[in-house]
């Protein structure tokens, strides 16, 4: 399935906008989407970590997305 | 009873007295407040401005569930947690944290709580500006 990525701080320049598309297979993990995006963008293998929320909330590597997901790459905050 | 926990994220001035007058309450018998402001230089590199990005819908879902762990851990009376986004200058008020508890322990311990899982938890960024380029901060190792 294709899906729509959105991204801030750091993510926004490694992937070169606000969104990226991305091509998961059925029942991927959050795990394969970050294989994917580091594979897509290899940028993403020299940052401290980073995270994926699906709608709105930090998943776990092995939550399976499904269709519809809102799905943010979370690159290492630094609020405060 | 109203709900005591005020999340705001702002893109402009932040106010310290508006946290300070939302946790006031009557059983309280410490007020603690913390003020985050931008410094001018971070590890001997002088610093020109900040930039705060946020993910602003899951930033407050973020924040609100600090300040219900607060509420729920330290008994507290009142909360608010106000964070800036966009161009800041040297000075300016990155965040403010205002919690009222019955007693000072709680009070000092929750606001220090509320900071520091703010800074692992809240998707919000900071980008400082240099004379010779700009850095995400904690992006790297």
């Amino acid at each position: 399935m294709r899906v729509k990525i959105r991204a801030f701080g750091i993510a926004k320049e490694i992937v070169g906008g606000p969104v990226s598309q991305l091509d998961l297979k059925d029942k991927a993990t959050i795990s394969e989407v970050k294989d994917v995006l580091s594979l897509k963008y290899p940028d993403f293998s020299t940052l401290k970590k980073f995270s994926i929320a699906v709608n709105e909330s930090y998943q776990d590597d092995d939550y399976v997305v499904t269709e519809g997901d809102e799905l943010v790459i979370i690159p290492p905050v630094s609020g405060g | 009873m109203q709900e005591k926990i005020d999340i705001q994220i702002s893109d402009q001035e932040l106010i310290i007295d508006s946290c300070y007058s939302f946790v006031q309450h009557e059983g309280a018998g410490g007020n603690a407040l913390f003020v985050g402001s931008v410094r001018s230089q971070t590890s001997g590199k002088k610093v020109i401005k900040l930039e705060f990005e946020a993910f602003e819908s899951m930033a407050r879902k973020e924040l609100r569930k600090i300040a219900e762990a607060i509420m729920d851990k330290w008994q507290a009376l009142g909360i608010s947690i106000h964070h800036r986004t966009g161009t800041l200058a040297i000075g300016e008020i990155a965040v403010i944290i205002a919690v009222s508890a019955p007693h000072r322990d709680a009070a000092f311990e929750a606001c220090q709580y509320a900071i520091d899982t703010l800074k692992v938890t809240v998707p919000i960024w900071k980008r400082e500006y240099f004379d010779d380029g700009a850095i995400w901060v904690a992006a790297h190792p």
